[in-house]
This record gives C-alpha cells, structure tokens and sequence, in this order.
C-alpha cells in the first residue's frame, strides 16, 4: 500500500449527510472484476446534476473530500473508496464515519479523518466562499489546514500507523502464522465444514419465464 | 469475569490479543463468498501468489447479478455474465465450493448459510456484504466485510479487528397479530437513527424475541446494519436448536449433543455491563413504513408523511425535506393513501418461506390491484421448490403475482429486475436509499404482511385493512 504522510489538494464541500454507500457507487457500477476503474461510478446520480459540487470547475480537480456526518453507511462494498480513490481523492473528512467504510478506507490508502461538526462547518465556508482552496491534511501531525484554519482530526493510531508506513494487513497478519495453525490445532468437530459439500438432494430447477406482455408487465425490460 | 454474548463469542475466537491499540486478530469459522465482492480478493490472491488457506471453511453462491427469469438461459448482460463466469473460475482454480445459477443450493448467501446448517451458535461468520449481520440469529458473532478483509481471509482465515462495543436492545411484551420482526426491526432502527449503532454489536433480548422463530430472528439481526451496527445478535435456544436438528451440515452423534452443551452457556450472563441499552414495548408496536431515503426515516402505517420544517434538527431537517422531494411525497399526507407500482416480495430480508407462507395467507383466493405488479422472488431455490410443494407458487400466480427464479433481484437491482425512474414500491427488502432498486426509483420497507395487503389495496395498507382482516389474524 503507498504509504500516507501528508496531502494538499482541492477541497471539495459535499453538504450532506448520510452519505451512503449507494449515492457513492450505485450498485450497477459494481460489475467489474478489476480493481480500478471505478471513477465514472462516483456520485453517479449526482453528477447528472449541473449543480452538483463536482461539476463545478473550480472543484473538479478536488482530493480532499468534505462532507457532512455519518459518511458510507450502508452496503460493506469497497468500490465506494476505489471509486474516491480512482476519481483523485486522498482523503474524506466528515464528523462520523460508518464503520465497514472506514475500515475500507484504511485498506486502501484513503484517510478518513474524524472532524467535529464546528470545524466541518469552518472549512465549508471557506471552501464555498473561496472555490478551489486548497486543504492540506497532515496525518503526522494528525491536523488540517484550509486558508487561516488549523483544526485537529482524529483516527485510530493503528490505521495511522499502517498508513504513515504503507504497511499490508495480511502481510502483517502472516508473521503470526503460527499461531493461526496452534489456534487451528484444538478447534471443535463440531464446527462445520463446508467440504465435502452435504447437501438435500439435487432436483432440476424450473426456470421462471417473463409472463406474456400485458399492462403491468413487460417493464423489466427498462435497464 | 461476567460477559456479554458477543464478548464470549469474541474471546472463544482470539489467536493473538492485540497490543498497544493494535488490533486483536480473530479466527473466522465460515466465510461466505458471492460474485460482486470477491473477484478483486481472488486477483489479489493471485498477483501475491497466496492460496485460500481454508476452503474447507469457505463457501460460494451466485445471487447479487443473477436473472430471476430464463435462468437456464445465457445470462444477457454482458458484465453481469463475467462477474459470473469469474466468480466460477476463481471457486474452480482456488477448490471453493460454489452454488451456481440452476443448483438447488443456489440462493441468497445469508439464505443458504443457515438453510444448509452451516449457521450455527458461537460462530464467527464473514462476508463481503453488509446483511451478513443475518447470521447473528443464531448467536454466532457476523458481519460484512469489505474486499481486501474478504482477500486477507482467504489467505489467512483470520481477521484483525478492534474490540466492538455492546447494546443490548430489549424487546418487552408481545406483538399483536399483524405485526412482525420487520416491524420491531423498523420501530429501533427509526428510534436510533441509521448511526446509532455504530460500533456495536447490537443483542436484541426480551420476552418479544424469545417467541420469534428463526426467520423472524434472521429478519431482525438482517437489518442491525441498518442502524449502524456491523452485527445483531440473539442468545440460542432451543428454537434455535431445533431449526438446526438434521440440517445437511448440523453436527450429529456426540457432536450434535457437545455442541448444544456449548451453545447452551452462550447468553449474556445476568451482571454483563451493555456499554449502551434501548427498550421498546412489542404491545405498542404497529405496522412500520418508510416514507423517506434512509431505513431510519420510518412511522407507523396510522401516521402521515412528516413536515420537515417541524424537525428541530438541521442535519435531519435537510435529510427529510430531500427525501420528500425523491419520494414525491407532501407532507400531511397519510401513509396510507400512498398507491405503489410494484410489490416487492424476497431478499435475504424477507424472502424465507415463512416469509412466503405469511404472504399466501393474506392473498390466498384474492387478486391483486390492477394497478400494480407483485415480483415474488424465493431467497434460494430450495426455498422455491419448498414453497412449490406447499403449492404458494399457485396461490402467487392466482393472485396475479410473478414467481420468479431465487436471488437479491430487485432489492439492490443489479439484474435486470428494477424500478423505472419515479416508479414507487412496497418492498420487503433492506434499503431505501435513493436509486437502490433502480435509478429514479422510491421505496417504501415494509413487512410481509404490509406488502400482500398493499398488493391487494394498491396503497400502502395493513392486514387490518382487508375485509376478511379478522380470519387472516385469528390464524397468525
């Protein structure tokens, strides 16, 4: 993972709250087998709309994230920060984040930094009285700076300390690999195992055919 | 030391304690594995030349892409088809066992867990997607994950994790007939908020959970996320154990009776400290609808569409006067003169047979509105054929109702089973969120028992709204 020590870029404000992870990335957007690419899913209702922040010029170009509490909730689905990630974004800063989101974040290198609403509310003025500010985002120091505005962020100290040293979670994890066998060594019988697969019997599977067209139907075909 | 259920199932899964704000790294009994979430974790697999260090404990199914029609036919989406046919060459090359599309076993992954008895008490259960919280039905400590923790579990079968915190939601008294677990579900996600779980594992209790069978249960623990929480838990007991009972992979012999003597001592003990508790009245419970964009922003059927300018909140002010507008709803109006477009019945919500069973009763012998479609989709084609021997296909198809092929369909449409924009649904499924089930699409979560009644009114309606109400609720 490339490691995170400090980042200035373009702030963007994104006043909303509940942000969830389906406005991030609709689920259509989903169907890929890569792990890049996923910038053209970002926001993608949103940015039909000519107002929306990130059609903005001055804005476009941003990669710092500011939006409003409870940031990711929803759908465990980390093409929301491969889509953050591939569109620019090195950081997100909101009051609250939804947990499985912030645990993504982490994996991938984009820092999600905890801010208080005051502070959120000082950088969005900034940022919409004067488009383009730049934010920078000091992990080491664990503060951000926008114009005239230092505030403090916060993050847990292990997700720091992976990101300031670009560290892999199961590299790190299999220094310990043998403790994991030990573990393994006295787990009960009674817990399953999915091989070899025990199953009812197999029975062939009708497939459901569209019903014949009429009034009410027929709208499955709108994709 | 006393302990909650959720910090016993924890600590019977430490290999290594974490140190100085590390994490702790924890063994994970059974990964559940679909196609949307895992093809970027085998790739990682491959490119850093790890294996799955356990596909003994690892299972597959198709169900988030997959048609509910014409399924024996080739899948027509082009993207859909490789995330696919990915998903089959990743369980062949790295030896995972897989459920594909037209296999009796293939369904919902948080449906085909427990239908197979791999679902058991004191587990711990992961899953690249956030119902995995489902499993917690059972007392075993689940939750989604996101793709690089599904790839560090496939090569390690171990997760680091920082401790959770508990609240216990108790859950008094009974429901009155008509109302259902996807109405308490409702009512606490609609009391604290989609964040006020975070960072919890939340453990429902109470005399009202103890009576609810292992669907209900399931629907519960469902939708923890929801509100915030990446898991919902319930004590086991012997409903629980009698839903395992002979089940393709419960333990038999003297491993069935250690297994019960252990699942038996998972409950909270009686002095464990919550670090947070809420506590609802099951008697004062009525059918819940959403009526915005999020699953908190919920009321009971009874109640009108909410004025945003009276929230003192700003945040939730903002948030309801944006959902009314997505939604295409003015306040004042009552909830129940909302008319739907479609019915949506199944998900890994709401889409088990009892699910099913609920739904025939309340519109057996009757059609449905003519202004609306009804999609049933089973939740896993087991429980299609069970459905089909108990003949609720047919009392589907008299109604006028679509019996489709088991998947998540229209719950997060990724197949082609969507709403058209500004199209409005009653669905039983988890989500709310703006475009979930189709771009431009609005929908209102309810149970079971709200959407069949809806279907056969056109608006969004209870079981006490039907002429025959009192037959149908003696019998619930």
């Amino acid at each position: 993972m490339e490691k995170f020590t400090t980042h200035t870029g373009i702030g963007v404000p994104l006043r909303r709250s509940n942000v969830d992870t389906d406005q991030i990335i609709p689920a259509v957007y989903l169907k890929r087998v890569t792990r890049t690419g996923f910038e053209d899913g970002l926001f993608a209702a949103w940015r039909g709309d000519a107002s929306f922040v990130l059609n903005q010029p001055a804005y476009a170009a941003g990669s710092v994230l500011v939006a409003g509490s409870d940031f990711g909730t929803g759908s465990s689905r980390e093409h929301a920060v491969w889509a953050l990630k591939d569109y620019g974004f090195r950081a997100v800063l909101s009051t609250r984040f939804a947990d499985i989101f912030r645990g993504n974040s982490g994996k991938q290198g984009l820092l999600a930094a905890q801010l208080s609403q005051e502070d959120i509310e000082l950088i969005w003025k900034v940022l919409e009285e004067c488009p383009g500010t730049e934010v920078t985002v000091d992990l080491e120091k664990k503060l951000v700076t926008c114009a005239d505005i230092v505030v403090p962020f916060q993050v847990d100290d292990y997700t720091r300390w992976r990101l300031l040293e670009g560290l892999d979670d199961i590299g790190l994890t299999l220094q310990n690999v043998d403790e994991i066998t030990e573990f393994e060594s006295h787990r009960e019988s009674w817990r399953p195992r999915t091989l070899p697969a025990k199953h009812l019997p197999t029975v062939h599977i009708e497939a459901a055919r569209p019903v014949v067209p009429g009034p009410a139907s027929g709208r499955d075909a709108l994709v | 030391m006393a302990g909650t259920l959720a910090e016993k199932v924890w600590d019977a899964h430490l290999v290594r304690r974490g140190e100085d704000g590390s994490p702790d790294l924890l063994y994970i009994d059974l990964h559940l594995v679909h196609e949307v979430t895992s093809p970027q974790a085998f790739e990682g697999l491959r490119l850093t030349g790890r294996t799955v260090r356990r596909p003994d404990l690892t299972i597959a199914t198709e169900d988030h892409n997959t048609p509910t029609l014409d399924i024996d036919r080739p899948i027509t989406d082009p993207t859909s088809r490789t995330q696919i046919e990915t998903l089959r060459a990743n369980a062949r090359e790295f030896g995972v066992r897989l459920h594909s599309l037209g296999d009796a076993d293939q369904g919902i992954v948080h449906v085909v867990g427990p239908q197979l008895g791999l679902t058991m008490p004191g587990l711990t259960v992961v899953c690249g997607d956030s119902h995995t919280s489902t499993h917690g039905a059972f007392g075993a400590l689940a939750f989604g994950i996101g793709t690089s923790e599904v790839e560090h579990v496939l090569a390690t079968q171990t997760l680091p994790l920082q401790p959770f915190k508990t609240m216990a939601i108790t859950v008094n008294g009974a429901l009155h007939p008509g109302t259902t677990a996807k109405d308490i579900i409702l009512a606490v996600i609609a009391k604290i908020g989609t964040g006020g779980g975070q960072g919890y594992v939340l453990e429902y209790r109470g005399e009202a959970i103890r009576a609810l069978s292992m669907e209900a249960r399931m629907t519960i623990c469902n939708m923890s996320i929801e509100a915030g929480a990446r898991a919902g838990m319930i004590a086991p007991d012997q409903t629980t154990f009698d839903y395992l009972k002979g089940r393709p992979h419960a333990p038999e012999g003297a491993d069935w009776d250690a297994a019960v003597e252990y699942w038996s001592t998972l409950k909270s003990d009686d002095d464990a400290v919550f670090d947070a508790e809420v506590v609802l009245d099951a008697a004062e419970l009525e059918p819940f609808v959403t009526w915005g964009t999020n699953p908190g922003q919920g009321l009971p059927l009874s109640a009108r569409v909410p004025d945003p300018a009276e929230i003192s909140d700003e945040n939730e002010r903002v948030s309801a006067a944006r959902a009314l507008e997505y939604m295409g709803l003015t306040a004042g109006t009552p909830l129940r003169d909302i008319a739907v477009d479609t019915v949506f019945i199944g998900s890994c919500t709401n889409g088990r047979i009892e699910d099913l069973r609920a739904v025939a009763k309340v519109i057996d012998g009757k059609k449905k509105a003519d202004s609306l479609r009804v999609l049933v989709v089973p939740g896993s084609a087991r429980v299609r054929l069970q459905a089909e021997a108990e003949g609720l296909d047919k009392v589907f198809l008299d109604f006028g109702a679509e019996w489709r092929n088991a998947g998540c369909s229209m719950c997060l449409g990724m197949n082609p089973d969507q709403l058209a924009p500004g199209e409005r649904s009653a669905s039983t499924s988890n989500r709310n969120f703006e475009g979930r089930q189709g771009k431009g699409g609005r929908t209102h979560l309810v149970s079971p028992l709200v959407a069949a009644a809806t279907a056969i009114r056109g608006t969004l309606s209870s079981v006490a709204d039907l002429d025959d109400a009192a037959r149908i609720l003696q019998n619930t």
